[in-house]
Order: C-alpha cells, then structure tokens, then sequence
C-alpha cells in the first residue's frame, strides 16, 4: 500500500511540469558546476604532481560537487515537498486516503517515499556524472559511495522535515517558504558558535554531512540523519491523526 | 428484515465549544437509499465525514455491518465508500489512472483492478472518457467520476454528501437513476437539502437540525405525521420552525 501511494506521488510529480522544471535546471547547474571542477583540475594537474600527497581527482571534483549538491537540494527540496500534504489540504482530496482502509502512517510513509525516488533520481544522475571520469582517469569509490549516502541522508532528513511542515498548512507556498527557513536555519545554526564542542555544532545538518563529504562514514552523524528523519516522519503522523481528531 | 449494515449510535461532535452534532443515531440496511435531510449548517456533513471514519466522533459508536468503525478502522473502512462534498479528484490524472489508484487503496487486489474500474465506468456511464484527464472533464463527469471512486470495490455502505450540488437537470436526473441503482445493491446514505431529491430516490428519511435528529421514518409517516401540510417542503419547514420555537 505504501508503494502504491508512493507511485501515485512520484506519477503526480511527473505529470506536472514543475518536477521536469527541476530536473532540468538542477542537472544544468550541476553540470556546469561539474565543468568548471574538471576545468580547474586540470589547471592544476601539473602543479599537484610537486606535492607528496596531493588530493586525487575525486577529492577535487566529486567531494565539491556533492557538497554543492547539498546546497542546491536545500532549495529544491521546499518547492517537492510544499505539495505533499498541503496541497491535498488546500484540494480537498485528503478524504481519498483518509477513508480507505490505510492507516496514516502508510500515506506518510508513501508520500515519503514518492518524493525520495524522485530525489534518489538527482542522486543518480549525480552518480553518472562522477562516474563519467572514467573515461580520463580512475576514481575513488569509496568517497563516492559515502558523499551518496551522505546526500540521500541528508535528503531524507529534508524531505521528513518538509513532509512535516507541508501537514501544518493548507498553503503549498508558506509550507514551501518555513521549510526553506527550517533547512537554512538549521544548516547554519552554528555559525556563530565559537567553541568546537559547543552543542549547536550537534545541531547542525551541515556538520553532520561534511564527514560524508570527506569520505568518512561515521555512525553519529548517520544515526543523527535517520533519528533525524524519524521524528519528523512521526511528527506528521501525528498532526494528521490529530486533524481526524480534532477536525 | 435486511441486514443492518451501517448502525451509528448517539454520534456527537463538538468543534472547540461549537457543538456541531448532537446525539445522532442513525441505521441503514442493506437495500436501502436514506436520505440525511436539513438546512445548510444542519451538521449533515459532519456526521457523514464520521461516518466515513475521516472525523472522529467526540462521543458515540459506528458499526459498518457489525465492525466497529472506530476499534477496528481498517476492517469497516474497507465496506465504505464516500464521496465527500467536494469529490477528492486529482485534476492531473486519467480517469482510468484516479479509479485504479482509488481501487489499489481500498484494497481491491491486484489482478481484479482492471475489472473494478470498468466496471465502476460502467456504472456511472464514464466508459467513453476513459482516457481523458480529470481536470478536462466538465462538472458533470467529475462529479461522476466522485461516485465511481466510491463503488469501485464494490461496498456495502455509499456515502454521498450532496451528490447532486451544482449539476443541471438532466445530469440530475442520471445521478438520481444512479443513486436509485446503487440503492439495490448496496445501501446508500446521502445527504442534501433538495427536497425533490429525497422524494423521489430515498425509501427513509431522517431529518436534522440545529446538529439534531428532528424526524426518521419514511415520507408517509412524515405525512401522517403534518396531516395539515400538503408537500414535504411545508412538513420539513413546519418541523425545522418546530424545533426552533422549542430551542
């Protein structure tokens, strides 16, 4: 049943132009992000072969594009899941699911899922372009393997965290303007704290992804992700129960 | 005596201090098209949103053929359609893609979809705009394609919420022949505030006001009941008026 609703979600995104819009102006950006990486690796190809143990071509070029990639999904994600559940809200085609025989936490689960396969899309696509470098040189799959789980975590913690805010509205654009306010927020929230071990650091989305972004899996930042991902999931089960609830 | 398949007890509902419903009963059997009658604002909407399992009620128990809608939701839910008052359409889907999609959550099993749609189409005379987008259909086919949503896995208790709001004459009359159709199969609740309406399709009528049950029987106990008014309009005014007097 969740699949089926995560089809539904993923079919819904398709048939409108926004997430071929997307699509589209992401990969560009992506893509001349990437050109411009390659473009300055072999600017300084020559000069690297003086150090002793100079950055390979994935640490120059993947690990910068998928730190990039980051950013570009902290803005994209708003716009995917503003409609989620607000826009059912605001079309009065919530009571579809809602009297069916499912329970709430599979229409959150699949609409989860819906907008993660479509994210797990932009991933691919950023996939293929790291692994076009093939065709010059060798590359590092291990750092490509833990910025891609590093992404789709922190793309699962974006999308929860939007889910969330897109079931306390009925407006697709305030859903989509506090969540871009809640991801900036909390991607930032220590950039004033002075002290390494302050807890604002833990706090954090970005800190938790720059040791993915180095090729470092580390279980606390993984588990800060998934923890991370539950509680919004659970959070927007709630506050749907609660609407049945409280009307 | 038919089986009783939908049995709401002293359903009450209260929206902060605002009672909205207050002590309905309610029984349907199968067979049979009741008719939920009342002024705008009677909570006639309310207690079939209940009903329908999309609004829990602040005090009172629904049984759908002897399940308890509220102990074992998924159970009940699974013999109910419903069509709320603004029919939950997406405007960017096929008609034959929305029935099936609505099919898959009420549980129809996968191999017999492709029948429950057709035959759902069939029913409600969409056979024609199989194909076409939702949000390309005029008024009169989208409300339609609302009641097919809400016989595609074949139910046993229909609930429709003012099936017939805003359609002309002649599409009127086809969703009444519809209802009356239905009527024999399963048992229907619907309710509206056109009078016409429930005289010529329901066997019962229950009628509300002010969130209460003021009459339930059939037309011809209303009539023995106000032997001085001549129409069901004059009964159903005298009673409404009646119980204002007594508040």
């Amino acid at each position: 049943m969740i699949f089926t609703i995560a089809a539904k979600e993923l079919k819904t995104l398709f048939s409108s132009p926004l997430a071929w819009i997307i699509l589209a102006v992401l990969e560009f950006i992506l893509a001349y992000f990437f050109l411009g990486q390659v473009d300055a690796f072999l600017a300084v190809q020559s000069q690297l072969a003086a150090f002793a143990n100079p950055p390979g071509l994935t640490e120059l070029v993947v690990a910068p594009l998928f730190g990039n990639a980051a950013m570009v999904l902290l803005m994209a994600v708003p716009l995917l899941s503003m409609r989620l559940i607000a826009e059912e809200r605001r079309n009065q085609t919530l009571t579809l699911f809602l009297s069916a025989p499912i329970a709430i936490t599979e229409i959150v689960l699949g609409k989860f899922l819906g907008l993660m396969a479509f994210l797990g899309l932009i991933v691919g696509l950023l996939v293929a372009m790291s692994l076009s470098l093939y065709a010059g040189a060798a590359i590092d799959l291990g750092l490509l393997a833990g910025n891609v789980l590093g992404l789709i975590l922190l793309a699962a913690s974006f999308t929860a965290l939007g889910l969330f805010i897109s079931s306390l509205t009925a407006h697709p654009i305030a859903a989509a303007i506090g969540s871009l306010g809640a991801f900036l927020g909390l991607w930032i929230v220590n950039l004033s704290a002075r002290d390494p071990a302050s807890w604002l650091h833990t706090l954090s989305l970005l800190k938790h992804f720059e040791s993915f972004n180095r090729g470092t899996i580390n279980t606390f930042d993984a588990a800060y992700f998934v923890l991370f991902t539950v509680l919004f999931l659970v959070l927007a089960v709630r506050r749907l129960d609660n609407q049945r609830l409280r009307g | 005596m038919p089986e009783i398949t939908l049995n709401a007890r002293a359903l009450s509902r209260n929206f902060g201090l605002r009672t909205a419903v207050r002590d309905v009963s309610l029984e349907l059997r199968q067979g049979e098209v009741l008719g939920l009658l009342g002024p705008n604002g009677a909570g006639k909407t309310t207690t079939l949103q209940m009903l329908a399992g999309c609004l829990a009620p602040t005090a009172g128990a629904i049984e759908i053929c002897g399940i308890d809608l509220l102990e074992q939701p998924r159970q009940a839910k699974a013999l109910l359609g419903y069509l709320p008052e603004t029919p939950p359409l997406y405007r960017e889907l096929t008609v034959d893609e929305y029935l099936g999609l609505a099919a898959r959550l009420r549980r129809v099993a996968k191999p017999f979809v492709a029948e429950a749609v057709e035959s759902a189409k069939r029913r409600c005379g969409l056979t024609e705009v199989g194909k076409r987008l939702i949000g390309n259909l005029s008024k009169g086919f989208q409300q339609r394609v609302g009641i097919a949503q809400a016989i595609v896995h074949n139910p046993r208790v229909v609930i429709l919420d003012e099936p017939t709001v805003g359609l002309d004459p002649i599409q009127i009359r086809e969703i009444r022949s519809l209802v009356r159709e239905l009527g024999r199969e399963h048992s229907v609740i619907l309710s509206t505030h056109i009078l016409p309406e429930v005289e010529s399709v329901c066997d019962r009528i229950q009628i509300m006001h002010q969130g209460q049950l003021v009459f339930s029987g059939n037309w011809e106990a209303l009539k023995a009941q106000h032997p001085a008014q001549s129409s069901l309009e004059d009964a159903f005014i005298r009673l409404t008026q009646q119980q204002e007097e007594s508040a």
